[in-house]
C-alpha cells in the first residue's frame, strides 16, 4: 500500500508546505506499514528532488513535460489520477492550497474518493479510518470517518512538527497521457512578483492595518519584514483602499495563513480578521486601543503607537543578529 | 445566457461557533443564517452579467428549508428563479452530485459559485462538479468578463493572478473583487415573493464520511503585555520564551 503525496514546485524547489505534506504522509505510510510516493509535476533538478527522502518519502516520481510547467490543475489531477493507479495508492496527500484544493477536487471526481479538507493531526487507522479537520474558518474542528477506498487528504499548514533525517530518495520519470481538453483555456498574462515570498508559505508574516493610516507610511512595516525576513499582510479595508493589493489581503474573505509569527500593526481584531490567522503559532499584537479585540486573540502585546514601535523592534532584530 | 449560481447557507461571519448532543450537531439557537460571503460575490457577479447580456440567473442551494429566507434573498437580489435541494448537505462529494445532476438536466453556460464555503472550507465542490460535468473550473476567480461564447476572467496565484481566456461551458469559484455585494432593495423584495422557488428531492450518493463528533479549540492563553517603553523585548521574548525566532 503506498500514499501517494503530489507536491508544488516553485522556481524549481519542493514549497515548504508540500515538505510538510510529505512528511505527514510518510507518517501516515508508516501507520499504515507502507511507503510515501512523491508525484512533482515542473521543471526541478534530480538533486532537489531526492531531497524528499529527508521528510520519509522512499521514492519520487518526476513529470517534467514541457506542456505542464505552468501551473494547470486540471492537467494535474489527470495526472495525479495516473499516478495513483500506476502506484496502487490508497491515499493521497496534498498541503491545502489553492492549487492542492482544486487538483484534490478533480482528481477526487476521478477516482470516485472523499476529499477532506483543512486536516490538522495525522489520522486515527486503529479502528477505520478517522481524521480531524479545520472547519468554520478555524473556529472548530470535526473528526470524521473516511469510508471510500480511495481518499484524498488536504494538510493544514503547520499540522505536524516536520522532522529531517539524512536519507535520499531515488528519482524516475513517469510519463502521463495527456489530455488536450486540459489544456483549453488560453494564458493570457501573469502578473506576479517573483521576490516576493508567499504568505502562504512564510513563516513570519508583518500585517498592517487601517491603524497604519495611508499607503505612504508602509515603509516602517517593509523594513521590519525585511529585517526578519517575513512576508507581509494587510487587512480587508487596507486592500479594498488599495493601500496594498488584494493578493496580502488576510482574513476571513482573503487568504488564510499559518505563520509561527504573525505580527499584527493597527489591525483591531475584528472576528473576520481574525478567522484568517487562527492557525498562527505565536500572534503578536501591536495597537495603541488597550481595548481592541486582537490582544484576547493575542501571545504578545504591546500598547503603543505603530510608527514609534515598528522602527524599534526592526532596530532590535538588527542588533540581535 | 444561462447562469447558475450555487449558495451555501451559513452562520454570519461573526457568529460564535458551538455545539450540542454531545457535540454532534452544530448548535444554531441564536445563531444568523447568510448567503456565504464568496457566493455572494458570485451571485453580484452573475446578475452584473446577466443585465449586461441577458440571459437567466437560477440559484441553487443544497440544504433543508432553513435555507429558503437566503434563497429568497438572492431573488431580490436579481436571480430569476430558485432550486433548493432538500437535504442535509453532509459533505463535500454529496454536494457536488447533487448539484452536478441539476446542472446535467439543464445546460447552463456559467456555474458560478464562492472559492469556498466558511463552514467547511473546503474550496472543493467547483472541481468536483467541473469533473462530474466534465467541464473545466478554476478558482479563485476574481474578475470575470463575457464575450459570446469566451470568458476572459482573472485568477488569484500566490502572490499574483493570471489572466486566461477560455470557452464556456465554465464552472467558477469566484472571490472579491470579482463584483461588489448586492443588497436587495423594495422592489427586488416584492418581486421575489412571486418567483419560483422549486423544492426537489436529491438524487442518492454513498456517504462516504461520516461526522464522529465537534470541538472547540483550546482556550488561548493570556496575552503577555510588554510594556511600549520596552517594545523591543519583544524580538528576545519570541527567541527564548516561545521559541518561535
Ligand atoms: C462578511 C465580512 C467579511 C469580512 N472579511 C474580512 C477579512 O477577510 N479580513 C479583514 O481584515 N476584514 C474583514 N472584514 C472587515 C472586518 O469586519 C473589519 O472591518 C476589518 O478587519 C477592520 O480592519 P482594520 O483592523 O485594519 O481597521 P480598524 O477596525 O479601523 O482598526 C484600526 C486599528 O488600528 C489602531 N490604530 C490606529 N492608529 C494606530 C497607531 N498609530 N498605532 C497603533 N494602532 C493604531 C486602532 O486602535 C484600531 O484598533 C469583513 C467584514 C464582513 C462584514
Ligand atoms: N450546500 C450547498 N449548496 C449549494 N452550493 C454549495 C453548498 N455548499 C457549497 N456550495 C458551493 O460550493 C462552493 C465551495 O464550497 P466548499 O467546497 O464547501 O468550500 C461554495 O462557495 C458554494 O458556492
Amino acid at each position: 500500500m503506498s500514499v501517494l503525496v503530489f507536491v508544488e514546485i516553485d522556481n524549481g524547489s519542493i514549497k515548504k508546505t508540500s515538505r510538510e505534506a510529505i512528511y505527514f504522509g510518510a507518517r501516515l505510510a508508516e501507520q499504515l506499514s507502507g511507503e510515501a510516493v512523491v508525484l512533482a509535476i515542473g521543471e526541478a533538478t534530480e538533486a532537489e528532488l531526492e531531497q524528499a527522502g529527508k521528510w520519509g518519502a522512499t521514492r519520487v516520481l518526476h513529470v517534467s513535460e514541457e506542456k505542464l510547467a505552468h501551473e494547470n490543475s486540471l492537467a494535474y489531477a489527470d495526472v495525479l489520477a495516473q499516478a495513483v493507479g500506476a502506484t496502487d495508492s490508497k491515499i493521497i496527500v496534498l498541503a491545502k492550497s489553492g492549487l492542492g484544493d482544486a487538483v484534490a477536487a478533480r482528481a477526487a471526481a476521478k477516482l470516485k474518493a472523499s476529499v477532506v479538507s483543512g486536516v490538522t493531526e495525522l489520522p486515527d487507522t486503529q479502528n477505520g479510518f478517522k481524521v480531524v479537520r479545520s472547519i468554520y474558518t478555524g473556529k472548530a474542528f470535526a473528526t470524521v470517518e473516511i469510508k471510500s477506498a480511495i481518499k484524498i487528504l488536504g494538510i493544514r499548514k503547520n499540522a505536524l512538527e516536520v522532522v529531517e533525517s539524512e536519507k535520499s530518495a531515488p528519482v524516475e520519470g513517469f510519463t502521463p497521457t495527456l489530455r488536450e481538453s486540459d489544456f483549453a483555456a488560453k494564458v493570457l498574462e501573469v502578473e506576479k512578483a517573483s521576490t516576493e515570498l508567499s504568505l502562504t508559505d512564510a513563516d513570519i508574516i508583518v500585517s498592517g492595518g487601517r491603524g497604519m493610516k495611508g499607503p505612504d507610511n508602509w515603509q516602517p512595516l517593509l523594513d521590519l519584514a525585511g529585517a526578519l525576513g517575513a512576508a507581509t499582510g494587510c487587512s480587508k479595508p487596507v486592500s479594498d483602499l488599495d493601500w496594498r493589493p488584494h493578493h496580502e489581503h488576510i482574513g476571513q474573505t482573503g487568504i488564510k495563513v499559518a505563520p509561527n509569527i504573525y505580527i499584527a500593526c493597527g489591525i483591531s481584531g475584528a472576528i473576520q480578521h481574525l478567522a484568517g490567522v487562527n492557525g498562527s503559532k505565536c500572534i503578536v499584537v501591536i495597537n495603541k486601543d488597550p481595548e481592541a479585540p486582537f490582544f484576547k486573540a493575542a501571545d504578545y502585546g504591546i500598547v503603543g503607537d505603530v510608527f514609534d514601535i515598528l522602527p524599534r523592534l526592526t532596530r532590535a532584530v538588527e542588533e540581535a543578529r | 445566457m444561462k447562469i447558475l449560481v450555487c449558495i451555501s447557507n451559513v452562520p454570519d461571519t461573526t457568529a460564535k461557533i458551538s455545539f450540542t448532543d454531545n457535540d454532534t450537531k452544530f448548535n444554531k439557537t441564536g445563531v444568523q443564517f447568510i448567503i456565504g460571503p464568496y457566493d455572494d460575490y458570485a451571485l453580484a457577479r452573475a446578475v452584473e452579467l446577466k443585465e449586461q447580456h441577458g440571459g437567466t440567473v437560477t440559484v441553487l442551494n443544497v440544504g433543508e428549508s432553513e435555507s429558503d429566507p437566503q434563497l429568497r434573498k438572492a431573488l431580490a437580489i436579481g436571480a430569476d428563479d430558485a432550486i433548493r435541494v432538500n437535504t442535509e448537505p453532509t459533505d463535500s462529494y454529496f454536494v457536488a452530485a447533487q448539484i452536478a445532476h441539476i446542472a446535467s438536466q439543464n445546460s447552463y453556460d456559467l456555474i458560478l459559485m464562492g472559492r469556498e464555503s466558511i463552514d467547511f472550507n473546503s474550496g472543493v465542490v467547483h472541481g468536483l462538479v467541473g469533473e462530474m460535468l466534465g467541464i473545466a473550473s478554476y478558482s479563485p476567480v476574481m474578475k470575470l468578463d463575457i464575450t459570446g461564447n469566451e470568458a476572459k476572467f482573472a485568477r488569484e496565484i500566490d502572490g499574483g493572478k493570471e489572466h486566461l481566456s477560455a470557452a464556456l461551458p465554465l464552472v467558477l469559484g469566484c472571490q472579491e473583487p470579482i463584483a461588489e455585494w448586492k443588497i436587495p432593495n423594495m422592489r427586488g423584495i416584492m418581486t421575489a415573493r412571486t418567483k419560483s422557488l422549486a423544492v426537489v428531492e436529491p438524487v442518492s450518493v454513498d456517504d462516504s464520511t461520516v461526522l464522529e463528533k465537534y470541538a472547540l479549540p483550546a482556550p488561548k492563553g493570556s496575552c503577555r503585555m510588554i510594556p511600549a517603553e520596552e517594545a523591543e523585548q519583544l524580538i528576545a521574548l519570541l527567541k527564548t520564551e516561545a521559541k518561535v525566532l
